[in-house]
């Protein structure tokens, strides 16, 4: 029997027929429709990767009720798992625990800060991720996809998309 | 449509998803009229992204609503296949959009009944609901600072404003009555406090005819559902399991 672990996530028991660490490893790599250079396990929407009478069975949460990005992403990780071999595959979506930014992986924070994303952040506050300056002005409360918002850098002018902290 | 049994508790369960969930449809629906048409861009996009939060739990909704009735009706059927009289959303959402004053002052209203509603229901028993309920809380949230940011600035703004606005109060009034009863009429204070204080800030006053409509939670909905359904659900109709 083989366990494997998603960090904070539920143990990971596999059967010794499917190769469970080769299809999280697989499922892991899953990038995010919108924000391509965060994976869907930096974002938190994926939360189980397990084996079920020989079928590998992956549970995802939607960051946002409507996000639709959700079909999509159940596609990506069918079509990775069938490319590396999986033949039985079966995409869940659960909203328990409803999903949270506090999901959302540290190293994660900084890669959406490079790709010109502010990072949600309830504590620390929020700079252009272009010029760093601080206190930006709200423009929207809604941006360019449900989680974010849309900021105006009062420092260079340039407008960015902040992740909303939920 | 199958009639369910109404005195079993789950038949009851069925028909609460089904109210909320129609509840969020219609206005989902209602919402989506403003893209493009929008006082500016930004405005656009909020409502658009307004919309879709309501349609994302109106489709989690309708799913366990599907599950709990055992009779294998998914969240298209439930959707796209049951006529005006079987729809049980309130009458506030159903109302048409009017102007802008008319849609942000519907959903002050709204946004408020939800917050109640999605704090009672992240604590209920069945884990998905709850999980539904309580990511929706979060969203209630946004909408609420939304619409009542609104509502504050168009009734303390021009005197156009402030008429339009108060023109909307007055007409909606009549419909928030019914957002209240059994298991919801608890929400009735904490509902009232935070809409008054909103509408004091703006300046807007309750109208002082009580005279209150309801029948939406018994599918005995205003002139205005029938038509809304009919655009919504004229495709799947005229091609059901028609899919992108």
């Amino acid at each position: 029997m083989d366990a494997a672990f998603l960090p904070g996530f539920e143990l990971v028991i596999a059967t010794a027929l499917v190769d469970i660490d080769l299809a999280l490893e697989v499922v892991s790599r899953v990038v995010d429709p919108e924000i391509p250079v965060l994976t869907i396990a930096e974002l938190g929407i994926l939360r189980e990767v397990a084996v079920e009478e020989g079928q590998i069975v992956v549970t995802i949460t939607p960051t946002y009720s409507g996000c639709p990005a959700m079909r999509q992403i159940e596609d990506d990780i069918r079509a990775h798992l069938i490319a590396a071999g999986f033949e039985q595959v079966v995409v869940k979506t659960t909203h328990t625990p409803a999903w949270t930014t506090d999901w959302i992986a540290p190293e994660a924070k900084s890669k959406l800060e490079a790709f010109g994303i502010a990072p949600p952040s309830a504590v620390i506050e929020v700079l252009c991720p272009q010029c760093h300056a601080p206190k930006p002005r709200l423009a929207s409360r809604f941006g360019s996809t449900a989680c974010k918002a849309l900021m105006v850098c009062t420092g260079c002018g340039e407008p960015f998309d902040l992740f909303k902290e939920f | 449509m199958t009639k369910t049994q109404l005195s079993t508790p789950k038949s009851l369960e069925f028909t609460m998803l089904l109210g909320h969930a129609d509840d969020n449809m219609v206005l989902a629906q209602r919402l989506g009229d403003w893209i493009s048409r929008a006082p500016e861009l930004e405005e656009d996009v909020a409502l658009g992204n307004i919309a879709l939060d309501h349609l994302g739990v109106a489709r989690a909704l309708y799913t366990l609503a599907g599950a709990v009735e055992g009779l294998g009706r998914d969240e298209d059927e439930l959707a796209m296949f049951r006529s005006e009289r079987e729809y049980l959303n309130l009458l506030l959402v159903e109302q048409p959009n009017g102007d802008f004053a008319h849609t942000m002052v519907r959903q002050l209203l709204f946004d408020c009944y939800q917050l109640h509603l999605w704090e009672h229901l992240s604590g209920s028993a069945d884990l998905e609901l709850a999980g539904i309920a309580g990511r929706a809380l979060k969203e209630a949230g946004y909408h609420f600072r939304h619409s009542s940011g609104w509502v504050v600035r168009l009734g303390d703004g021009t005197e156009e404003s402030s008429r339009r606005a108060q023109a909307a109060v007055d007409a909606l009034w009549q419909f928030t009555d019914e957002m209240f009863q059994d298991d919801t009429a608890a929400f009735r204070l904490g509902w009232e406090r935070a809409v008054m204080a909103v509408l004091a800030e703006g300046g807007l006053t309750v109208p002082a005819d009580q005279y209150q409509r309801s029948g939406g939670r018994a599918g005995l909905h205003t002139e205005h559902l029938g038509f809304l359904l009919a655009e919504m659900q004229w495709m799947q109709r005229s091609y059901p399991g028609l899919s992108w």
